[in-house]
């Protein structure tokens, strides 16, 4: 081989060449492509002295080797003694600082806003006006709230349900366990180890005896939240939550297994499936006469009254449903295992 | 008001049904349902397209009895038609060429589960795209960030979980941002719906009287939403994501999700800031550096990787780079190619996302370039399209990516002076750099194959996943060749848009 191949060899456009041809390869390789190189220059009459150098090639290539290798302890210990706790207190330090900063910044940003509550803020305006004066004429709730969010913006309602059942398909996706299936993924073959439902306490008499007491008054006090819902504070959130409460205290105090006996994860689909897709076909019927200037035909009824303000309550207990079967699996998924 | 009028509204719900509906069936109905559902979309969207077409101005249309301030309300135009009808038709050839491989990443009894997730994932698409509402349009934020995690944590290794934790983290944070400041520009406006609003930004703006808060708000909006759109300096989540989540995952995160993010990021620029606050404010500068920037050194960082997924990955994060410059511009030419870039790039990536997971199935599943020689001989129509999108990546004529370079470069002309050259230079580079990593992939897949690796017999796959494959390349060639069009249509939309 010519000199100009082997100095060809190590160019930067060789080099490219290279990359080009098998992507990278590591440093060990072009090290012995250069040792190749350098034992291949070789003509028969000069072998003698080309060994001589050859010996004194390898000598100096395990020489450089080792000084390496050494370096390389001396740097790998230093990073994991000193470098890796530097680095990481420096970026302690930055993002601490750069959430100080944002603190004052936002604090700062917080006392130049409006004053909460007086009465030249932007916030009071026609849209507030119309809530407050007409809101019980036009959705028939004594509660403005329950008409804000179900009635004027019920399609922001139906996207926070939405959030909520998405929430828990997620959880569903991450943290569910088949442990009832013979064969199947990884997964599921570990799922004996993973299941800490062994481990929870089991007939605390106590707890079994103020859950037989507590659980049907939270329960009743949930319905009522959530049948009240258009009528006073509160609505298909809070009730739902009320109702999940119940739930879960019911489940801490008998297990799994007797829990399981009512709610499983078909319970769970089936209750919010039917729950969010009456409200989705509801507001789909609704949505659709009110933008074409159809009368609905819903009636309003009389203000105060159980039935009355029109899909209302239907949605609270639509909501109320999907709130408390979310909440209720947030908690049952939680400690891993099934339902 | 005739029944066209009412698309955009049946999409939306029909995204939104059906997603719950897909809960309580088997797995293979709820395949094909969501499959249907998005090609619905589709057409309902292209209707819509056809009937703004012939409109002289955008139509509002009423969620609910109530008109717009006190009732929701979603706003339907050219652009958001043409958007919408391009990402619906992204996500169902998505969905054409990737459901097949579902099983390889999803366990059998959470299938369902993920065609929920895609579901909802549309829809917040569309009600993004749609909305007139700031409120609405940040619950379809959460919808969109639970969804899209949710698709990424659906196969679980090691690599995803990490991937999925950190992807978490950031989006929350971003959520958590552009909360803050919808909130915050509520208290000072005391509006939701965006013309009132512009109207109230221009009073604060007129005398000065909370102008403090209303660049806050500004900053952390654009902030928020720059973080869940893989904007340069905050897009260390994307590779690993991209790279590990399952292909069509990430053909959906990549090719939807973070345009709809970005879409959103114009919207509120352009329809609730107005532009000229935001360029007084500096804001626009910082998004013109930081797509400078990211354009470069994304590519840069790009070429030293070794695994084509996170090459692909990172590619993603400098082709978002040119839509940054495009809003960064300020100017109505720089978004209209801003806009065409976010078509071209949403139908190249997801290609590309899809073809390189075909190419990797069949080189024994290993992602190192050195392993993927001769996998375009293995599997000839991924080969192909891979190709082609790598093509539109780097910018080649004929296909979408050259027309968005070419835009870009055009409205760069008459901002003059070194802002002109900076464009130009940067681009020139980054196409070379484009050029580099992605001509050195398809020449790699070309190669022969390295004698001592013996591959499995690829099994035999429906002819539909090369059938849906070729539609998108079809749909990347046409971006390039009949970009007259839809040029005309971006136009015209943005003339209704603000």
């Amino acid at each position: 081989m010519s000199k100009r191949r082997s100095d060809w060899e190590s160019r930067l456009q060789a080099r490219f060449a290279r990359w080009m041809r098998e992507g990278f390869s590591g440093l060990d390789d072009e090290i012995m492509v250069s040792l190749r190189q350098e034992t291949s220059e070789t003509l028969p009459s000069e072998q003698m002295a080309d060994d001589h150098r050859e010996m004194a090639d390898t000598r100096r290539y395990e020489r450089g080797i080792a000084l390496d290798r050494l370096a390389q302890y001396d740097l790998n210990a230093w990073v994991s003694r000193k470098g890796r706790r530097l680095l990481s207190r420096l970026y302690t330090v930055l993002a601490m600082s750069l959430g100080v900063l944002m603190i004052f910044f936002l604090l700062k940003t917080v006392a130049m806003m409006p004053r909460f509550g007086s009465p030249d803020t932007p916030m009071i305006n026609e849209v507030t006006d119309r809530y407050i004066e007409r809101g019980l004429q036009e959705t028939g709730a004594v509660n403005i709230v329950a008409g804000m969010i179900l009635d004027y913006r019920a399609f922001d309602t139906l996207g926070e349900s939405t959030v909520l059942f998405i929430a828990a398909c997620a959880v569903l996706i991450l943290l569910r366990i088949d442990w009832d299936e013979k064969a199947g993924p990884a997964l599921e073959l570990i799922a004996e180890e993973w299941d800490d439902r062994h481990y929870e306490p089991k007939n605390d008499r106590i707890l079994q005896a103020s859950a037989m007491i507590l659980t049907p008054i939270v329960l009743l006090f949930g319905i009522y939240v959530i049948l009240n819902g258009h009528l006073s504070p509160g609505g298909g959130f809070s009730g739902g939550s009320i109702i999940s409460a119940g739930l879960i205290l019911y489940l801490n105090a008998f297990g799994f297994k007797k829990a399981g006996q009512f709610f499983t994860y078909r319970t769970f689909m089936w209750v919010s499936f039917s729950a969010l897709m009456f409200y989705g076909l509801a507001k789909t019927y609704s949505f659709y006469c009110g933008a074409n200037g159809l009368q609905s035909g819903i009636p309003l009824g009389i203000p105060g009254a159980i039935l009355s303000s029109g899909l209302i309550m239907p949605l609270n207990i639509a909501v109320g449903m999907v709130v408390a079967c979310t909440m209720y699996i947030f908690y049952a998924l939680f400690r891993k295992g099934g339902l | 008001m005739s029944l066209v009028h009412n698309f955009p509204f049946f999409s939306i719900l029909l995204c939104m049904v059906s997603g719950i509906f897909t809960s309580v069936l088997k797995p293979r109905t709820a395949k094909w349902l969501t499959l249907a559902v998005a090609g619905a979309s589709l057409v309902l969207n292209a209707f819509t397209l056809g009937l703004t077409l012939g409109l002289k101005d955008a139509y509002p249309f009423m969620m609910g009895h109530f008109p717009a301030p006190w009732g929701n309300e979603i706003r339907i135009g050219q652009l958001e038609a043409l958007m919408a009808t391009g990402l619906s038709a992204v996500v169902f050839i998505a969905l054409a060429a990737g459901l097949y491989h579902t099983p390889t990443f999803v366990a059998e009894k959470k299938q369902n589960l993920y065609c929920i997730m895609i579901d909802l994932a549309l829809a917040a698409t569309l009600v993004m795209i749609y909305t007139n509402d700031l409120f609405t349009a940040y619950v379809f934020i959460e919808i969109m960030t639970i969804a899209s995690c949710a698709l990424v944590v659906v196969r679980q290794n090691g690599h995803t979980l990490v991937a999925a934790t950190r992807y978490m983290v950031m989006n929350l944070l971003a959520s958590g941002l552009v909360l803050l400041g919808i909130s915050m520009l509520y208290g000072i406006t005391g509006h939701l719906l965006m013309e009132p609003l512009h109207q109230a930004v221009l009073r604060i703006h007129e005398s000065g009287r909370y102008a403090g808060p209303l660049t806050v708000v500004i900053a952390l909006i654009t902030a928020g939403l720059g973080i869940k759109s893989a904007m340069f300096p905050f897009h260390a989540w994307a590779p690993d994501t991209y790279a590990y989540a399952p292909p069509m995952s990430s053909a959906i995160l990549s090719g939807v999700v973070s345009k709809a993010y970005l879409f959103l990021l114009i919207k509120f620029f352009w329809r609730v800031v107005g532009i000229d606050i935001v360029i007084q404010q500096q804001i626009s500068q910082f998004l013109f550096f930081a797509g400078i920037a990211g354009m470069v050194l994304a590519s840069v960082m790009a070429i030293s990787q070794r695994e084509i997924r996170r090459m692909v990955a990172l590619s993603s994060v400098a082709q978002i780079s040119y839509v940054y410059i495009g809003i960064g511009m300020g100017t109505e030419a720089g978004l209209a190619a801003a806009l065409f870039q976010m078509l071209a790039h949403s139908a190249a990536k997801s290609l590309l996302f899809l073809s390189t997971w075909e190419l990797v199935s069949v080189s024994g599943d290993h992602k190192r370039f050195r392993y993927l020689h001769g996998a375009g001989y293995r599997n000839v129509p991924a080969g192909i399209v891979f190709t082609v999108s790598a093509m539109s990546m780097v910018g080649i004529p004929f296909t979408g990516g050259f027309i968005a370079k070419i835009q870009l470069a055009a409205a760069g002309m008459p901002l003059g002076g070194w802002t002109t050259a900076l464009v130009l230079i940067a681009l020139a580079l980054s196409t070379l750099l484009n050029a580099v990593y992605f001509l050195h992939t398809v020449v790699s897949i070309y190669r022969r194959r390295p004698e001592n690796i013996e591959y499995a017999l690829p099994e035999k796959q429906p002819r539909r996943i090369a059938a849906a494959l070729f539609l998108s390349m079809m749909l990347t060639l046409y971006l390039g060749v009949g970009s007259g069009p839809i040029m005309r249509v971006i136009e015209a939309g943005l003339k209704m848009f603000t």
